[in-house]
């Protein structure tokens, strides 16, 4: 049995109420989950762009990829290795304003690409974006001085290096 | 002095006669318009007489009232079949579809309506049926307040339906109906849902109707490579044991013709899957019979001896394979498929020729040899001996005392001389009537295979005998499966649907208690079953009847049956605790296979 790994899933489909529980119902029938998901217009008008992270073989990716490809709105599904996209996720923490000429937090900060979003009289924002692992080396710094007000992670988005030839396909059925 | 004036009044009678006839005019088309302005109800009939669809079963309720009303303006175009229960009405659709290969259409009401559907929805999902089940749905602005009667039919039906829709303005009606019927219909069939909002049946809405063709981000037939079907040709040109297994996407295909026409040329012994029986007739000399948990002896065990496999339009599905991973090592695998998620899905695949089989088959014809394969059809011969010794004879001929499932299917062989539509339910005798029954034309065989539905017979019979009037139809039932379902009995006395029917009465769910027998120490837990009097309980609905537990009877009541031009009820008291072998026990490799 092969090992099991970060696989993303790009999946093109037509702008319709009703597509994400059809997807999320062929991972859901294998049992598998979700670690993120993130939904968003495409580079094609009215097309829309589904991005999920899975941890699974890649026997099972080609097969969930064919089953999502099946589903009648979609229109190409793709599933990368994290080798062949370039991703991010973004995410949010909301810190008691207390803290923020802490010294300790000052140096906890100096991260590249930390920014401060906002800043109020009773609290400030901080948000970073880079890969899970860099968001989640903040947090580990952050969360044990019980400083977090709330924390919020997006799912991942990506791009693929190579190309997904999405719009030669439409321009070749419309 | 007169004539001017006589003029001008002529001219101002002209006048007012031209504007007389502009207003008239107007007035026409105004009329004209309004009569192209129709309610979304009726849109609904229109859609489906637009798509050749005059007959639908259903069960009517609130949400879809406006639509029943129209069935009953267009009552001498458009033709509706009361079920009993809604689940009744999806099996009859599907029966239809499967001896027709149109879709079966089904009406229901929102909620319970709906729900009740779903059990017919998933059977014909996973069996290829095409279906267009249209259910009515509380009014928009009602959507997700838990009104009454409402249930979200989209989210439940949606890993069961190939695609579902839920209409909420008239307007919508004849392009998403265009769609539902163009995608239940192309590439590999399934059933569709369409849920329409009570305001957007009661909506207006210009009517027009165009048949969908295309959709952008569907392919219904894989793109065809000729490559591939070349790489086949010398795969099976090279084969000393070639083996074919064939399923439904023969008969769903239409490719009955170039099925045939391929394995007489290359001469390759093929068997049938569940779903695939009857697309080749039984008694052709390279049909060796059905593959699978209890299909026949020599084909699943020379699947593991074969040097080429071809699959066409079937699917490995894990009744078929056994266990998968030790399943025919030894061969190479080519598999003809118009779903590509299928290939590899369960069995990986050394030659994958997409497409429809009628056109692959008849592409593959110029490129294989003639062949000439009597020696490895030997080897099958020769297991079926054993099988028919150790097995078949005891079935059709018995000795003991107890009736057999098989002598009663041998006995409506030889009155229908295998011209019949079987539709069989789900358990110990569906397997004997894929096993023993005689097919001799296609859209023959009309069972549940991959979901394994008990009580879908007695329904599906029903919409197989409207599909196929003029023939006959025998539904081949347990006694078990038979009372999930027998409600539709009324169904088949209000229709006057002339469907035989004949339960096979062990007193046990039988295939539960063959497994309880064989894996579970004999402790037959809920599977011994207490019966009403069915002969009582047919007659009850003016069903003619009647009950056989003795051998010596049994022709005579099975003619009886087959001649009456009516319905017909036939109970044959069976001996209680038969099995039924071959059996590949789960888990095991298909060349396991058990033979008691």
């Amino acid at each position: 049995m092969e090992e099991n790994q970060k696989f993303t899933f790009s999946v093109y489909t037509e702008n319709n109420i009703g597509i994400l529980n059809r997807l999320s119902a062929i991972f859901l029938k294998r049992h598998i989950n979700i670690e993120s998901m993130t939904v968003s217009k495409s580079e094609i008008e009215n097309v829309h762009r589904f991005t999920f992270v899975v941890n699974i073989n890649e026997v099972k990716a080609r097969k969930l990829v064919g089953q999502l490809e099946k589903q009648i709105e979609v229109i190409r599904a793709f599933y990368h290795t994290d080798d062949e996209i370039i991703y991010q996720e973004t995410a949010l923490f909301k810190i008691s304003t207390k803290y923020l000429y802490d010294e300790k937090i000052q140096t906890k900060l100096k991260f590249k690409r930390a920014h401060i979003v906002t800043i109020t009289e009773r609290y400030f924002v901080i948000e970073r974006t880079g890969s899970k692992e860099d968001i989640d080396r903040l947090y580990e710094k952050l969360e044990p001085y019980g400083m977090l007000l709330q924390f919020v992670r997006s799912g991942r988005i990506a791009i693929t290096r190579p190309k997904m030839a999405i719009s030669e396909l439409l321009s070749e059925i419309n | 002095m007169q004539k001017p004036f006589l003029l001008l009044l002529k001219a101002v009678l002209r006048i007012n006669f031209k504007l007389m006839e502009t207003l008239k005019k107007e007035d026409k088309e105004e009329t004209s318009s309004k009569t192209l302005k129709i309610k979304g109800a009726e849109a609904v009939i229109k859609c489906l007489l637009e798509e050749g669809a005059d007959l639908a079963y259903g069960y009517p309720g609130g949400a879809i009232m406006p639509v029943y009303d129209e069935i009953f303006k267009y009552q001498d175009q458009f033709h509706h079949v009361l079920a009993r229960h809604e689940q009744g009405a999806a099996h009859a659709a599907q029966g239809f579809a499967r001896v027709t290969g149109k879709p079966g259409i089904v009406f229901a009401t929102s909620g319970p309506g709906a729900t009740n559907l779903v059990t017919g929805i998933a059977d014909a999902q996973i069996d290829s049926t095409p279906l267009v089940c249209i259910t009515g749905q509380v009014a928009s602005h009602l959507l997700g307040s838990d009104a009454f009667q409402e249930t979200d039919i989209i989210g439940i039906s949606t890993p069961v339906t190939k695609w579902n829709y839920q209409v909420t303005k008239a307007s919508e009606i004849p392009e998403v109906m265009a769609k539902a019927f163009y995608i239940a219909k192309s590439g590999r069939p399934g059933p569709v849902l369409i849920d329409i909002t009570k305001d957007a049946q009661f909506g207006e809405l210009d009517f027009s109707y165009k048949k969908c063709e295309k959709i952008r981000s569907y392919k219904a037939i894989p793109e065809f490579d000729i490559h591939k079907v070349k790489e086949a040709a010398t795969v099976i040109n090279s084969a000393k044991k070639p083996f074919i297994i064939w399923g439904q996407g023969v008969i769903i295909g239409g490719a009955e013709k170039e099925f045939k026409d391929f394995i007489e040329k290359t001469d390759i012994p093929s068997a049938s899957t569940v779903l695939g029986l009857s697309a080749l007739e039984t008694s052709h000399p390279l049909n060796v019979g059905m593959v699978g948990m209890h299909g026949n002896y020599a084909p699943n065990i020379l699947t593991d001896d074969c040097d080429v496999l071809i699959a066409i339009g079937m699917r490995f599905d894990d009744r078929v394979t056994g266990n998968p991973s030790i399943y025919a090592k030894q061969a190479k695998v080519i598999h003809f498929e118009i779903d590509s998620a299928e290939i590899d899905k369960n069995v990986k695949t050394d030659v994958a020729v997409l497409g429809t089989v009628k056109e692959t088959l008849a592409e593959i014809m110029q490129y294989v040899d003639k062949a000439d394969h009597k020696e490895w059809m030997k080897e099958f011969d020769k297991l079926y001996q054993i099988e028919k010794d150790q097995v078949i004879n005891d079935q059709l001929n018995p000795t003991k005392p107890g009736l057999t499932m098989g002598e009663v299917l041998g006995g409506i062989n030889k009155e229908t001389n295998g011209d019949a539509v079987i539709v069989s339910d789900v358990g110990q005798h569906q397997m004997f009537a894929c096993r023993y029954a005689d097919f001799i034309k296609t859209r023959s065989s009309v069972t549940s295979g991959g979901l394994g539905t008990m009580g879908f017979a007695l329904p599906a019979s029903i919409g197989a005998k409207m599909g196929a009037p003029d023939r006959e139809v025998v539904a081949i039932i347990g006694d078990g499966g038979f009372q999930m379902t027998c409600n539709e009995l009324g169904t088949i006395l209000q229709a006057k649907a002339a469907v035989k029917i004949v339960v096979l009465n062990n007193s046990y769910l039988g295939m539960v208690r063959q497994w309880q027998e064989l894996f579970f120490d004999k402790r037959y837990a809920s599977t011994e079953m207490v019966s009403p009097d069915f002969v009582k309980l047919a007659e009850a609905y003016s069903i003619k009847a009647q009950r056989v537990s003795e051998r010596k009877n049994l022709d005579a009541a099975i003619k009886e049956m087959m001649q009456s031009k009516e319905s017909y009820f036939l109970e044959v008291i069976i001996e209680q605790e038969d099995n039924v072998f071959p059996m590949i026990p789960t888990g095991a490799s298909v060349s396991e296979i058990r033979l008691s």
